[in-house]
Order: C-alpha cells, then sequence, then structure tokens
C-alpha cells in the first residue's frame, strides 16, 4: 500500500526544518525558498501549518500537462515530474487547485513534491512530529482517536 | 560554502552599498558572526569612539551554520561599540532575519556613517539599495514592519528594525526583528538610530551550502536526537519555555527582587512558566497560546501569549489584544520580580510594549526598580515622577513607566538613560544594579556564585549570555557545582566564556549546549567549513575571540576596576533563601580568573597570552 504525507498543525512551530531538507533534496543547498513543503503560519488563530502536495489519485497537473512530463512513480504513488521532459510551460500550475506544484526561475522547471522516492526528508527531520507518513487508508485514524477522547 | 564569503558595506554617509569578499584569514581565526564581527570592527574603528557619532560601526553578522540544517541555525548578531557601556556590544538575536539575510547571500552587513535622513536598507539577494524612511520614522516596530512587508509585496520578506527608543537615542534600545526577537542589550538599536537607519528588510533565495553535506547531516542528526532527549532542551525549554527558571530560581533564593534588596519574590509563582499555561479568572483561557521556534530550532522555547482583550490596560488598544511574543524569564524578572509586581497580564503587556517600541526588558526592568527605590528612600519624588507613585509591587507605577518610555514623555525621558546615569543623577549610584553600566539580569550572585564573577568579567557589561554557569550550579550540566561555593568557579567561567564565543560565533544558539557539548558541536561546523574545526582549535578561538573583546574594552578605557559587582552584593548578605548570610565571593575568584586567563594583576592580557593567540 501506498504511503502519504500527513501534516499536524498543532504540533508544528514553524522551525523551517522540514523546508531545509526539501530544498536540500532538490537543490543541493539549504534554501527554504525553493522547498516544495512550506510553512504557512497565521496569528489569529495562531496557527503554522505545513503545507504541500497530496499526491491527488487522479492528479489535475499530471492531466494537464502537454509533454507527458508528469508520471505515476508506482512505488510510492508519487507524480514525478520529469526535468528532462518537462519544457516549463507551467500549464500544471494553473491546473492544480492547491498551488502545490510550482515553476523555479533557476532550473525552468517546475517542481513538486516527489515523496523522495519513499523516504520524505521532510517527515524524518521534523522534530515536533508534525509531519508523519503513513498508510494512505489510517491517516484520519489518530485524529479519529483524538476526537473520541473529547467524548464523555 | 558555509560562509557565502561576501560582506555587504552600506555607507550611510554617501548612500553607496558595496559588496567585498569576506576575509577569509580572518575567519579561519574567528569563525563568524560574534567573533568575525568584533574583529572587522577593532581593525576598522577606534575604540575611544563615542557609540552614538558616525565613526561607530555597526555589523549584523550571520555565522557559517546560520541559515543551513545545523539544529538552531537561525542566530544572527548586532556588534558595535554600546553606548550603555561605552564597551563592545555584541547583541544576538534569534528568529528568522539572520537566516534570511544569510540566504539572501550575506555573511555580514557593515553600516558605516550616518544618513542625514531617516533610511531603511532593502535587501534582495545582490542587489542592496537604500531607500527613504521618512514616513516610517516615529513608527513602532510591529507598524514598520507590517507596513515594509506589505510595501515590498513578497510576504516572505523579513524584517530588523528600531522602534522610538533607538530613533529618541535610549541607551537600552534594542533592535528587533521578526516582531518579537530582538537583539536587546547594550544599546544597539540607539546605535543604529544614531545613523538614520531605521529598518532593514531583506528577501533571499541564495542558498546556503555546506563543504561535506554527507557528514553534515550525521552530525546534525546526532545532534537533533540529543537535544529532543535532554531534559532540558527536550521537556523543560519546550514546555515552559526560559520560564522554567522562574520557579526554580526563586525556589533557591536567587531571583533578585525589589532591586536585588530579597533574593526571594512572593509572588513568582504568580509569574511563572507553570502560571502562563493555567486559565485565567477573567476569561478561562491560558496566558500561554502556543510555542514557537526559531528558524532552525528543534527545541522551540519561544512562547506565544494573548492577554485578555478586555483586560484595561488594552481597552481600545487592537494592536495589543493579539497573538505576540510571550513572557521570556529574563522579562518576566526584571519587569516583575525586580520591581515587585506579580500580574502575569500587566507584564505580558509590558513586555509588548518592549517589542513594540524597541526597549530592552531587562535594562528597563531594572531601571525602574531603581527609579522605584529612589522613590522610596525619597531621593526623588512626586515631581520628578509626575506625579507617580513609583512605589515596589504598584502595577500602575510599573505600566506607567514603561508607557512614558515608549512615548519619551515625563519621567521616561529618564528612565531611557538606563539605571547608572539615573542613579548618578539623583545622587545614589550605588542603587544601579549594574556592571559597566549594563544591568545585570536574573541571577543572584550571592546565591549562585560562579555568576558574581560572570558579570563582573563580561565584556559587554552585566549580562548572564557569557557565562552561563547556572547551567552547572544549578542545573548540573555538565556536571553539578555547589552554587554557594567560590571553588573552581574562575576555571568555571573561563570554560563557560570560552565555549559560549565558539558556539555564539558559528550562528548557533548557546541553549543547543544545556544538551550538546564540543565534541557535538565541533563535528557540524567541521563538516561545514573548510579548515581545522576541532574541539580543540574551537576553544582556542573562543579564547581569542574573548581576549579580542577585552582588549577592545582596555583600549576604550576600561580597567581592572570595572571587573567589579554593585555594592549591594559585596557588602549586604541575601536575606533569605539557601544564600541566608552570604554575599559574592568576587575577591575571592577574580585573582584566580586573571591567573587562569593569563591576564596579569591588572586584569590586562600579558604579551604571552596575546602572542600565543595571535593576538
Amino acid at each position: 500500500m501506498h504511503k502519504a504525507l500527513v501534516m499536524i498543525p498543532e504540533k508544528c512551530t514553524d522551525c523551517s526544518q522540514c523546508e531545509m531538507m526539501c530544498s536540500y533534496e532538490l537543490t543541493g543547498a539549504f534554501n527554504a525558498p525553493k522547498s516544495r513543503i512550506k510553512i504557512f503560519s497565521f496569528d489569529e488563530p495562531d496557527r503554522n501549518v505545513p503545507f504541500t502536495c497530496t499526491q491527488c489519485e487522479e492528479a489535475w497537473c499530471m492531466r494537464a500537462c502537454p509533454v507527458e512530463a508528469i508520471t505515476v512513480d508506482e512505488s510510492t504513488g508519487a507524480k514525478v515530474v520529469s526535468e528532462e521532459r518537462c519544457v516549463g510551460c507551467k500549464v500544471c500550475t494553473i491546473a492544480c487547485p492547491f498551488g502545490t506544484i510550482n515553476y523555479d526561475f533557476d532550473r525552468g522547471k517546475v517542481t513538486k513534491c516527489d515523496l523522495c522516492g519513499g523516504e520524505p526528508a521532510c517527515a524524518k527531520v521534523c522534530p515536533q512530529d508534525a509531519i508523519l507518513y503513513m498508510n494512505v487508508d489510517a491517516t484520519g485514524n489518530q485524529r479519529m482517536r483524538d476526537s473520541a477522547e473529547l467524548l464523555e | 560554502m558555509s560562509w557565502t564569503q561576501k560582506v555587504l558595506r552600506v555607507n550611510l554617509s554617501t548612500g553607496s552599498c558595496e559588496s567585498e569578499p569576506l576575509n577569509m584569514e580572518w575567519a579561519h581565526q574567528y569563525l563568524g558572526q560574534r567573533g568575525l564581527a568584533t574583529k572587522y570592527l577593532v581593525e576598522e574603528t577606534d575604540p575611544k569612539v563615542d557609540p552614538l557619532s558616525p565613526d561607530n560601526k555597526m555589523i549584523f553578522a550571520t555565522g557559517p551554520l546560520t541559515g543551513t540544517a545545523a539544529p538552531t541555525s537561525g542566530r544572527w548578531s548586532v556588534v558595535c561599540k554600546g553606548p550603555l557601556t561605552g564597551a563592545i556590544a555584541a547583541s544576538n538575536s534569534g528568529g528568522f532575519f539572520g537566516a534570511e539575510m544569510k540566504n539572501a547571500g550575506w555573511d555580514m552587513i557593515i553600516f558605516e556613517g550616518a544618513s542625514d535622513k531617516p533610511v531603511y536598507l532593502s535587501v534582495k539577494n545582490d542587489q542592496a539599495e537604500l531607500k527613504d524612511a521618512s514616513a516610517l520614522w516615529g513608527k513602532t516596530v510591529w507598524q514598520t514592519e507590517k507596513e515594509l512587508i506589505d510595501s515590498s509585496g513578497d510576504k516572505d520578506s523579513k524584517v530588523a528594525s528600531i522602534g522610538p527608543a533607538g530613533e529618541n537615542g535610549s541607551m537600552f534600545a534594542a533592535i528587533v526583528n521578526d516582531l518579537d526577537r530582538a537583539a536587546g542589550r547594550s544599546g544597539v538599536g540607539a546605535v543604529m538610530g544614531s545613523k538614520n537607519l531605521k529598518a532593514v528588510i531583506v528577501r533571499g533565495t541564495v542558498g546556503v551550502s555546506v563543504k561535506d553535506p554527507m557528514a553534515f547531516m550525521q552530525a546534525c542528526t546526532a545532534s537533533n536526537k540529543i537535544l529532543a532527549e535532554n531534559a532540558v532542551t527536550g521537556e523543560g525549554l519546550p514546555t515552559y519555555g526560559t520560564q522554567v527558571l522562574m520557579n526554580v530560581i526563586n525556589g533557591i533564593g536567587s531571583l533578585p527582587t525589589r532591586n536585588a534588596q530579597d533574593v526571594e519574590f512572593e509572588g513568582a509563582e504568580n509569574i511563572s512558566g507553570e502560571a502562563m499555561h493555567e486559565e485565567r479568572e477573567s476569561d478561562g483561557k491560558a496566558n500561554l497560546v502556543s510555542n514557537h521556534a526559531c528558524f532552525g530550532c528543534p527545541i522551540s522555547c519561544a512562547r506565544r501569549s494573548k492577554m485578555d482583550p478586555n483586560n484595561p490596560l488594552i481597552a481600545g488598544k487592537e494592536q495589543y489584544q493579539v497573538t505576540s511574543g510571550g513572557l521570556e524569564y529574563e522579562a518576566a524578572w526584571s519587569l516583575g520580580a525586580g520591581t515587585g509586581v506579580d500580574d502575569l497580564e500587566a507584564l505580558t503587556y509590558c513586555n509588548f510594549l518592549c517589542n513594540d517600541y524597541g526597549m530592552d526588558p531587562i535594562s528597563l526592568g531594572s531601571t525602574i526598580a531603581a527609579a522605584m527605590e529612589l522613590y522610596e528612600t525619597g531621593a526623588i519624588t512626586d515631581a520628578d515622577t509626575g506625579g507617580v507613585e513609583l512605589k515596589f509591587g504598584s502595577t500602575d507605577a510599573l505600566v506607567k513607566m514603561v508607557e512614558a518610555m515608549g512615548k519619551n514623555e515625563g519621567f521616561g525621558k529618564e528612565i531611557a538613560k538606563g539605571s547608572k546615569r539615573l542613579c548618578e543623577k539623583y545622587g545614589k549610584p550605588e542603587l544601579s544594579m549594574s556592571v559597566k553600566g549594563q544591568e545585570f539580569p536574573a541571577y543572584d550572585p550571592r546565591g549562585i556564585q560562579g555568576m558574581g564573577l560572570t558579570y563582573a568579567t563580561s565584556n559587554r557589561g552585566g549580562c548572564h549570555l557569557r557565562s552561563y554557569t547556572v547551567s552547572s550550579e544549578v542545573l548540573g550540566i555538565p556536571e553539578k557545582t555547589d552554587p554557594l561555593t567560590t571553588d573552581g568557579k574562575a576555571a568555571l567561567v573561563k570554560a563557560f566564556q570560552d565555549v559560549t564565543a565558539a558556539v555564539d560565533s558559528s550562528g548557533t544558539c548557546i541553549f543547543t549546549t544545556f544538551a550538546l557539548s564540543m565534541d557535538d558541536i565541533a563535528p557540524e561546523i567541521a563538516a561545514a567549513c573548510e579548515g581545522d574545526w576541532s574541539v580543540d582549535n574551537l576553544m582556542e578561538v573562543g579564547e581569542r575571540i574573548w581576549n579580542m573583546e577585552r582588549l577592545y574594552n582596555i583600549e576604550a578605557g576600561f580597567t581592572a576596576a570595572d571587573d567589579t559587582l554593585p555594592q549591594r552584593l559585596l557588602k549586604d548578605a541575601a536575606k533569605s533563601g539557601a544564600a541566608k548570610g552570604l554575599t559574592s565571593g568576587l575577591d575571592k575568584m577574580l585573582p584566580e580568573y586573571y591567573e587562569l586567563r593569563g591576564w596579569g594583576t591588572d586584569g590586562v592580557p600579558s604579551s604571552e597570552t596575546q602572542q600565543r593567540l595571535g593576538l
């Protein structure tokens, strides 16, 4: 079974370690702005939210790509951009309803989360366990358990 | 690699912004940040310079690990001659600004001269320019940061700025970045204000690389694991922040209270980290909203707090009815125990004002405490205070003084000068709880003897962050020593000073050393940077930095006579607690310390010591 990244905003402290490791995987340097996972901080209510591609089963980016540069990695279920095929047309960035595939000016290509081939660096480094990598059919279990616990 | 090897030199007199290569020979001798920036200052300025004149320089400095995946890599420093002390000032801050500056490709920004009108510096990667800040002058930090980021069109930009305190030349004005992190001490904000520099906004997307990525990742992973498993960095600091200390330090009778007249504060529990978790009577909510991390930090000791919006103190003040940087231990102590005020919500409000107006809460609270003692002893009266009854324990008096200083009104103008100048003016210099003009922090040296030597020999005046022997004497890290004895403290202080100078200069946070030893940190630096970064070499770098700072101060006019403490700590015994009957045994520690340092009895590094360290 494939796994999925699960974000737990209540645990995130906005430390950027996920962004640094993601950018390192992509560029070989620590460069949070190039990260494919991004933490958004909000003041009212106070909350830090890590956000990245959820690997849609029917991926809009993949369908939109005119040169079939986005394919499925069968081992992980990740939708992966081929740097060789991508022509930088950016149609996928318009198609994605969540904004999680983006154009990188320096590379002239789009970039998105590829689950690091099955060992996502963001989940591995997160010191708060705010990013988990778990079976796709179990992503809601913990939250259900937490909610159930609130019932008298 | 790890260093960007680029320095941005900004001449505020001429308006030029030029890039120059980092002096790599110096980088190998002084590492980065605090050490390397001080080396630049030493080489480029006269130690006798008037700190608020255009001839003083101000350096924003990152370290080689700043902006990397090293744990706590968000640190940066402001280095200049400090107006509060007349000594070297190296004021360290966290947040995100430093990492952003590094990611824009700069190890340092050197500011020289002074602008004839208000300006701010805009940095986008290698593009840097000074812009008109007339419309921002007079505005608070929070207003300035919001307006600059909004007008930049890039929400990810980071800002460091001064508030009205820095503009008005308060001797302990801070430079605040990311709304609630600050290069707080020694008046670096006044130096920025004297240069008519309101703010720096920076956006960086260049990236920071390291020499040996695989070895670096291994070292960082190992360090992260140790930090997570350590009781202080993995549990105490995450749960209660630095405020974990309030009840601990009060419990051992070392909480300087009411201008250090007492060593225990009966209201400590009410203003502690534990209290921040408790539900308020007024609205059933806790003061603490969440924990927050600086860039790259797994500890997340920063607090986010929100007052009861219906608290009369913030009635009609929407800007303070928000979630923002909450109380740190030092601020809670100085504004609270120092003044005898145990109202957590009022202290939170005063802390918000410190961030918004750009004031150092340690010096502010301690100066108000000194003013309260001046008032209670009759040295100042209602005629001086504008009718404010400046009594210990008065929330009203505390709030009015903090507001008055922020707005530069009435007696607030006197408070803004710091306790030394204030107490001298009213003929009671002994009531200033300061060393070299800088107010000492939240540890009473009568009950934690090592801190007496720490304060007396700190190169930037009264300060806990130059050698935090509390770690050993109270927390037992790396090993427990008896806080009540002076034995062995000279060596302890020296070791802490050298380690701290090296860690500061790496661009990481000194809080890591609750869990990490140099054996853990050296591999991070060695994997990131070219050169020899063994533990031995790093200790020597730390010692070199310490002696360089010392020599700067000597040339600035300081002597061994300045390595002292307020008379109260030397003459008046602690009234209660574990240290009851004790004074600071500074006289026993200082000669041994000089000897261990390789200094003469006059406190001057000997020529052999200077030679050995390549000074």
